[in-house]
């Protein structure tokens, strides 16, 4: 069964090393502040007794205010994960750290959240549009996208 | 005198006999070899996910039969795993079974596609994917006394599956397990030792272990790989505890292996029917849940071990009838980030051998 | 070889050039295509002459019917379901699958169409060898189904290529599928020579 490790308990952990770099932990995820992201990947890639060295799957979700982006971690060897999660407060023009230096895996999947909610990742080597075609108008997933009709 | 060359772009698909759906390559040539390749997607980008936002969540259940649609069992089952989990619904045990029965069995459908059509990009053409065909007319044919479809089934729902099996089902489905393991060994006969395949698999489109888990594949591209990694048994979901299967594993991480482990995995399908078969407890299908169901406020993974790879369905409810966001993470994109990796520096017909061997589904890649 | 971590084929000359053809077609296809089947409650009457030279014609027409390779999407393993052997369409003459559209004669459209893709099917169309003749196979040919409101979605082939048979279904079963193509046959069958060109 793969555990699932508590967000809070590795927010503990990570306060002494990255201080002021979280902004909300719950049992569920860890919500980290975008410039410590890359940083804070990371670490828990790094780290032995992590060794988060799978990339399940990456998300963004927009909640109006602001986009969250959700981090799906896993480690094959230990049988753990962590969500992890980061926010974009900008709308016009988001941008977040790439983590494509991190997991390849991550390039594909961030391609689709610029393509679909116009997310940019700062350090992505082809970041364009994946599904859509260039002179499309807007990103889709947005929850205030409307195509005219 | 040296002669002056440079590169060229050939550009192949989405209309291509071989790219199994609309699939493009845009490569990068000398000569012959791949200097540099981009997969150009979104051919089928039918904006599910954006579309499910706007339906209820039982009204997605026929959208996910839609992704990968050589396994739309597979696809319904994590959806309504999520919504489950979300909602705090219990299934019954008999229920849990006949997931296992139908996922199982959709399972042993793509992986006969897969290597089917694999082999017809091989130059095999015709004949060992009309007897796969045979075998898959026989599962339809299965999953057609349960549910009337033999595409789409739209079979599972919230707390179970939509109708108990009819009473001819077990003794066909008995039958087929008994047949099948035959069949197997008949492919094996055709191609686990022809030349021609040997030749042009082994050794080519090489993922090594490291590279195959920093690149995110699943399924049988990461097993091939030597990566002992199987949700069933990582993370069980359903009653998959309480069956024994073992994990096929490739060790040479190239296209053959890939095309073994898919073999092996349809033995180990064979395998788990049998028991799935003996255990089926008696007792209701469906427990009830409301028409319009308004799952608690709140954000749920779940995921499955698809046959192309890890499907997970990532929800964020907020209590309405309709999700916020509804995110799938489709196995065959993310393995597709592999293929630049295994085709740099190889021949431009390797990239056809490779590209099957991976084994993707456009519906669900580009969704 | 070994793999650089830099993209060289980031070309996106090519692919604004691409977007731009996507939206002048979009731009285009406002509205639907008008099926082709004003000719078929004309009165044959006129043209006793031909009669017997167009029954030979269509009779060979619709025996050897090829259809192209167009498939998209799920609709694609049915059709692949009624050229293997348990329904074989062989029996019409129609198994080999060109690759080519210059040597093919019909279209199925096994799948949704999405604006990205329209392009491809509207210049496969065009290559095809006159006459030529479409079905438009599921519920996504027909209108875009299940997908009808989506931002990337066609709603139905007709707003790209005519559309003589439509086969409605989610995928449409094999037999419906052999029905439609007996119904094209009929409709061949009523094509007449005077009307060649027009």
């Amino acid at each position: 069964m793969t555990v699932a490790l508590s967000g809070k308990e590795m927010a503990g952990k990570l306060e002494a090393q990255f201080p002021a770099s979280i902004i909300e932990s719950s049992r569920a995820s860890l919500i980290v502040k975008s410039e410590f992201l890359l940083r804070i990947a990371w670490y828990f890639k790094a780290t032995p007794g992590f060794d988060f060295d799978y990339l399940s799957s990456i998300t963004a979700v927009d909640y109006g205010n602001y986009f969250e982006l959700v981090y799906h971690l896993v480690s094959l060897e230990h049988n753990h994960s962590l969500v992890l999660k980061t926010r974009c407060y900008e709308r016009d023009e988001p941008v977040v750290p790439s983590l494509v230096s991190l997991w390849q895996g991550a390039d594909f999947q961030e391609r689709e959240i610029y393509d679909l909610m116009g997310i940019r990742f700062d350090g992505h080597p082809n970041m364009k549009r994946i599904f859509l075609w260039d002179g499309f108008q807007g990103h889709p997933l947005r929850k205030d996208y409307s195509d005219g009709t | 005198m040296a002669l002056k060359t440079e590169h060229f772009v050939l550009n192949l698909g989405p209309l291509h006999p071989s790219t199994h759906g609309v699939f493009r390559l845009r490569a990068t040539l000398d000569g012959e070899v791949i200097v540099d390749i981009e997969p150009v997607l979104g051919y089928l980008h039918r904006g599910i996910e954006k579309l499910a936002e706007g339906c209820t969540y039982k009204q997605n259940i026929p959208f996910t039969d839609r992704l990968d649609y050589l396994a739309s069992m597979s696809n319904n089952l994590p959806y309504v795993m999520a919504v489950e989990k979300l909602a705090e619904i219990t299934v019954p045990e008999r229920a849990e079974y006949l997931r296992v029965i139908m996922v199982e069995l959709q399972r042993i459908v793509s992986h006969l596609i897969a290597v089917g059509t694999f082999v017809q990009d091989l130059g095999a053409m015709g004949t060992p994917l009309l007897y796969m065909f045979r075998e898959r007319e026989k599962i339809l044919d299965l999953f057609e006394m349960v549910c009337g479809q033999r595409l789409t089934y739209n079979y599972m729902r919230f707390g179970g599956v939509s109708h108990d099996i009819p009473d001819e089902f077990l003794p066909a489905l008995a039958k087929f397990v008994d047949r099948m393991p035959g069949f197997i060994d008949e492919y094996d006969q055709l191609l686990a030792e022809n030349e021609i395949l040997l030749a042009r698999t082994k050794g080519v489109g090489i993922l090594p272990k490291d590279l195959a888990i920093n690149i995110s594949a699943s399924g049988p591209v990461l097993r091939a790989s030597g990566v002992k990694w199987d949700i069933r048994k990582a993370d069980p979901y359903s009653v998959y505890d309480r069956f024994e299967f073992d994990i096929p594993t490739g060790s040479i991480s190239d296209a053959y292996d890939r095309y073994r482990v898919r073999i092996e995995e349809m033995r180990q399908c064979v395998r788990i029917l049998r028991q799935a078969m003996e255990q089926l407890p008696k007792g209701k299908v469906l427990t009830e849940v409301p028409l319009k169901l308004r799952p608690p406020a709140g954000e749920v993974y779940a995921h499955i071990e698809a046959p192309k790879g890890e499907l997970g369905f990532y929800l964020v409810s907020d209590n309405s009838d309709k999700p916020y966001r509804f995110h799938i993470r489709a196995p065959a994109l993310i393995n597709l980030t592999a293929l630049r990796q295994m085709l740099i520096g190889w021949k431009l017909a390797d990239a056809i051998i490779v590209f099957g061997s991976i084994d993707i589904c456009l519906g669900e890649v580009d969704r | 070889m070994a793999v650089s971590k830099r993209y060289s084929y980031s070309d996106t000359e090519l692919d604004r050039y691409e977007g731009g053809v996507i939206e002048a077609l979009k731009a285009r296809s406002g509205e639907a295509i008008p099926d082709p089947d004003e000719w078929l409650d004309e009165d044959l009457s006129q043209n006793i002459l031909l009669t017997t030279v167009d029954a030979v014609l269509n009779w060979a027409r619709r025996s050897a019917l090829w259809p192209v390779v167009c498939f998209p999407a799920c609709c694609a393993f049915e059709f692949i379901a009624i050229a293997a052997s348990r329904w074989d369409f062989a029996r019409f003459g129609m198994e080999v699958v060109r690759a080519s559209p210059r040597q093919a004669d019909l279209m199925i459209t096994a799948g949704t169409l999405t604006w990205k893709m329209a392009p491809q099917v509207k210049r496969i169309y065009d290559q095809m060898a006159e006459p030529k003749w479409v079905i438009a196979m599921g519920a996504c040919g027909i209108s875009g189904g299940l997908f009808k409101g989506s931002y990337s979605v066609v709603p139905g082939y007709n707003r790209i290529v005519p559309v003589d048979v439509y086969v409605p279904g989610c995928p449409p079963r094999p037999e419906t599928l052999l029905h439609g193509i007996m119904m094209l046959h009929k409709k061949i069958a009523k094509r007449s020579l005077m009307q060649e060109g027009k």
